[in-house]
C-alpha cells in the first residue's frame, strides 16, 4: 500500500525522459528565437518550420506513452495541484482546517467554495509545487487525522446540503509510526464506510496519482472521472516490482501489468470517465486543463443535483457493489435473481443480486452496457 | 501490502516436529494442534489454516459453505516472474481451496450466524474479486436472513496481481457493511496474525466489535514498509494486538482457547441473537 518515498520525495525532472525529442525541438526554437532577436534577421520561415515540428512531435510523443511513462506525467512537479483548481475554479473559497480531534494534517485540504452554479465543499489531498511546500504537505500523503478532517467536512458538507467535490492525488496514506498508532487502517476503512451514507452529491476527480487505500479514502462517489495521464491502482508500481520482481527497478514492468492508467481503468469499469489533458499533458497547459475539468465537474453536479438523496445512495452503493463486474457476471447475476423470485416469491434468496435498477439511467441489462461504471455516462 | 512470510512454521523432516518461529522451540505437532496451533512454550498464537479455524470455532459439524462456484479469474493477464494464472493454480493445489476465502453458515454454542474466514496460506490471505466478493455475499446473507456476521481475517491486504480491481473490493465490502449497518446488522472482526493492508483498511476495521488475537500483527502498512520509510528501529510490539488495544484502535484482545466462549457471549447481546431467545 505504501511506496518507495525516495522514488516520490526526488525532484522529478521538470523534462521528463521520454519528453527529450520535444525538449531537442523546443531548444533549438527557442535559440532560432533569440537569434532572430538579435539579428533582426528574417528566420519566420525557419521559425514556422520548428513550430510545426515543435508541434508534430509532441502530438507524436504524447499519442504513444506507456503506462511508466504516464505515472511520471501524474507526478510532474508543474501538473495542476488541488490548490491549482482551487485558485482557478472556486470563488469564495473559505478554508477549513482540522479534524476537531488531533490536528490538522496538511496532506488534505478541505473548505468552501463556489463552481459556477454550485456553492461546494471541496476536500482533496494537497501536494506542493516546490521542495519547501512538498515537505509542509508531506508529500500528500494523508496520516489518520487528514482522513477524518475530511470525513468531518464531508459530513458538515451533508448537514449543509452541500454537494462534495473530490480531488485525488496521492501516492499514498502515509507509512509512519504515529499514522499506525493513531489507525490509519482504521480511519480510511471508516471514511470509505460513511461514505456510503452521505446524503449529498459526491464527484470524485483522480487529478495525479492515485496511490490505493490512501487515494480511495475520499474517491467513493457517486461520479469519478480520472485525468488522462493520471494513474490509479492497489500500489505503487515502485512498491509493486519490489515486491513481486523483489526490484523497485522494475518499476516500468509493474505499471504495464497493473493496468493503472485512466484507459485500462474506463475500460474495466472503475473510473466512469477519462477526461482528456491538452496535447502535451496537463504540465504544459495548466489553466486549460483545470478548466475543462471545472466544465465536467459542473455537467456532472447539474445531473446529480436532480436526483433524491434516497436514490443517490442507492446507486453509489449499486456502483461500489457491481464495480468491474463483467457483462456476463450481471447477466448471471440478473438471471440468478429471477429463477430466485420464481422459485421464492418475495424479495431475498439471491444474495448476489444486486439492488434492482431504479431509474431510466441505469437500463435492466445493465451489463450490456459493458462494465459497470459505463452505464452511468451521459 | 503483501509480505507474508513472517512466523512461518517450518516443517521438519517427518513432519512430525515444528519449530515455533516466536520463540524458536520444537514443539511436537500433535501437541501443537491439540494446543489449537498457540504454542505451549511461548503462547505465541499462530496462523490457522481456514479449515480449521472453522473446525475451531462452529459448532461440530453446523458448517454449511456457500458461495463455492466462485472463481479467481486473471482479469489483467498479470504477468510478474510467472503468470498470475499459474499462482493461483498452485495456491488452489496447495490448499484445496478455490480461493483465500471460504464462507458459510453455521452456530456457535446454538447461536446461527454467517461467516468468512480468510485463509492465509492462499497467496497470503490476500484479497482480490473472489475474496471482496465472498465477503460481501457473507454479509448480504445475514443481512437476509437476520443473522450476525463474524469475519475472520489473516491476510497480507489487497492482492496486487488484479491491480484496482482488488482496491475495490475495499470498497465493495464496506458498501455491504453500510447497507447491513443500516438494516440493524451486528458484525464482529476477528484479526488474526498478521491482518495487514487493504483488509484492515476495509471491511476488518468497520465491523461493531473488533476482536484481535494476542500478539498477531494489525497494521495498515507492513512493518518493513514503515522501517524503510523512516529508517528507524520500531518501537517495541509495535502493531502487536496489545499495541493496538492500548493505542484504543481494537476493543479487545481474546485468547484463542476462549474465543469460542468470548465470541458466544458477545453475540448473545446481538439484537437478532437476542429477538431468537426472547421467541
Ligand atoms: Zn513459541
Amino acid at each position: 500500500m505504501a511506496r518507495d518515498r525516495k522514488e516520490a520525495q526526488g525532484p522529478q525532472p521538470a523534462v521528463l525522459p521520454f519528453e527529450q525529442p520535444i525538449e531537442d525541438v523546443r531548444q533549438r526554437l527557442e535559440e532560432l528565437e533569440t537569434l532572430a532577436q538579435k539579428t533582426n534577421q528574417d528566420l519566420t520561415e525557419e521559425l514556422d518550420f520548428y513550430r510545426a515540428r515543435l508541434d508534430r512531435v509532441t502530438r507524436e510523443t504524447y499519442a504513444s506513452l506507456s503506462a511508466w511513462d504516464r505515472v511520471q506525467v501524474a507526478r510532474h512537479p508543474d501538473r495542476p495541484l488541488a490548490t491549482d483548481y482551487i485558485a482557478l475554479l472556486l470563488e469564495d473559497w473559505v478554508e477549513l482546517h482540522g479534524d476537531g480531534c488531533f490536528g490538522d494534517d496538511r496532506a488534505i485540504v478541505t473548505g468552501l467554495g463556489t463552481l459556477g452554479r454550485h456553492r461546494l465543499m471541496l476536500v482533496g489531498h494537497r501536494k506542493g509545487r516546490d521542495t519547501k511546500a512538498r515537505m509542509a504537505c508531506n508529500f500528500g500523503s494523508a496520516h489518520p487525522e487528514g482522513y477524518r478532517k475530511a470525513l468531518r467536512k464531508m459530513k458538515l458538507a451533508e448537514r449543509m446540503g452541500l454537494p462534495i467535490l473530490s480531488l485525488v492525488n496521492t501516492p499514498g496514506a502515509y507509512p509512519g509510526v504515529g499514522a499506525e498508532e493513531r489507525g490509519q487502517a482504521r480511519a480510511i476503512a471508516e471514511n470509505i464506510l460513511e461514505m456510503f451514507g452521505i446524503r449529498v452529491p459526491i464527484v470524485v476527480v483522480v487529478i495525479g496519482e492515485g496511490g490505493s487505500g490512501g487515494a480511495l479514502g475520499i474517491a467513493v462517489g457517486d461520479r469519478v472521472g480520472m485525468l488522462e495521464n493520471a494513474w490509479y491502482s492497489v500500489i505503487s508500481p515502485e512498491g509493486c516490482a519490489s515486491i513481486l520482481w523483489r526490484s523497485a527497478e522494475r518499476k516500468a514492468e509493474a505499471a504495464e501489468a497493473l493496468k493503472l492508467t485512466a484507459g485500462d481503468l474506463h475500460r474495466l469499469g472503475i473510473v466512469d470517465e477519462v477526461l482528456p489533458e491538452p496535447v502535451g499533458g496537463a504540465h504544459r497547459h495548466r489553466e486549460e486543463t483545470v478548466r475543462s475539468v471545472g466544465r465536467r465537474v459542473e455537467a456532472w453536479l447539474d445531473e446529480l443535483s436532480e436526483l433524491d438523496p434516497g436514490e443517490l445512495l442507492r446507486r453509489r452503493q449499486h456502483r461500489f457493489r457491481t464495480i468491474s463486474q463483467t457483462a456476463s457476471d450481471l447477466e448471471a447475476a440478473l438471471a440468478a435473481a429471477e429463477e430466485a423470485a420464481r422459485r421464492e416469491p418475495g424479495p431475498g434468496g439471491v444474495p448476489e443480486a444486486p439492488e434492482p435498477p431504479a431509474a431510466p439511467e441505469e437500463p435492466p441489462a445493465a451489463g450490456a452496457g459493458g462494465p459497470g461504471g459505463e452505464v452511468r455516462e451521459p | 501490502m503483501a509480505w507474508g512470510r513472517l512466523r512461518k512454521k517450518k516443517e521438519m523432516p517427518g513432519g512430525l516436529w515444528s519449530k515455533c518461529s516466536a520463540c524458536g522451540t520444537m514443539v511436537y505437532n500433535k501437541e501443537l494442534e491439540a494446543n489449537l496451533l498457540v504454542c505451549p512454550e511461548c503462547s505465541f498464537h499462530h496462523t490457522v489454516p481456514a479449515r480449521r479455524r472453522i473446525e475451531m470455532t462452529a459448532d461440530p459439524g453446523s458448517f454449511v459453505e456457500h458461495f463455492t462456484d466462485l472463481q479467481p479469474r486473471d482479469r489483467l493477464h498479470f504477468v510478474d516472474q510467472e503468470p498470475y494464472s499459474e499462482k493461483l493454480k498452485r495456491a488452489q493445489q496447495k490448499t484445496g481451496n478455490t480461493e483465500a476465502c471460504l464462507a458459510g453458515t453455521c452456530t456457535l454454542e446454538g447461536i446461527p450466524l454467517a461467516l468468512a474466514v480468510l485463509d492465509f496460506s492462499f497467496m497470503g490471505g490476500s484479497m482480490g474479486e473472489v475474496v471482496g466478493e465472498k465477503v460481501a455475499r457473507t454479509v448480504e446473507l445475514a443481512l437476509e436472513e437476520n443473522l450476525p456476521v463474524l469475519l475472520v481475517s489473516a491476510s497480507g491486504g489487497a492482492r496486487m496481481h488484479e491491480g484496482a480491481i482488488s482496491l475495490m473490493q475495499m470498497a465493495k465490502t464496506c458498501a455491504t457493511l453500510h447497507a447491513y449497518r443500516e438494516a440493524g446488522g451486528f458484525s464482529i472482526s476477528l484479526m488474526t496474525n498478521p491482518t495487514t493492508g487493504g483488509v484492515t483498511a476495509s471491511f476488518a476495521s468497520v465491523c461493531d466489535i473488533l476482536v484481535g488475537e494476542p500478539g498477531a500483527l494489525i497494521g495498515f502498512a507492513g512493518p518493513r514498509v514503515i522501517q524503510n520509510t523512516i529508517r528507524q528501529d520500531l518501537p517495541e510490539g509495535f502493531q502487536r494486538a496489545e499495541f493496538l488495544l492500548e493505542k484504543g484502535q481494537i476493543d479487545r484482545i481474546v485468547e484463542r482457547k476462549a474465543l469460542r466462549e468470548e465470541l458466544a457471549r458477545i453475540l448473545r447481546y446481538a439484537p437478532m441473537v437476542r429477538a431468537l431467545q426472547d421467541a
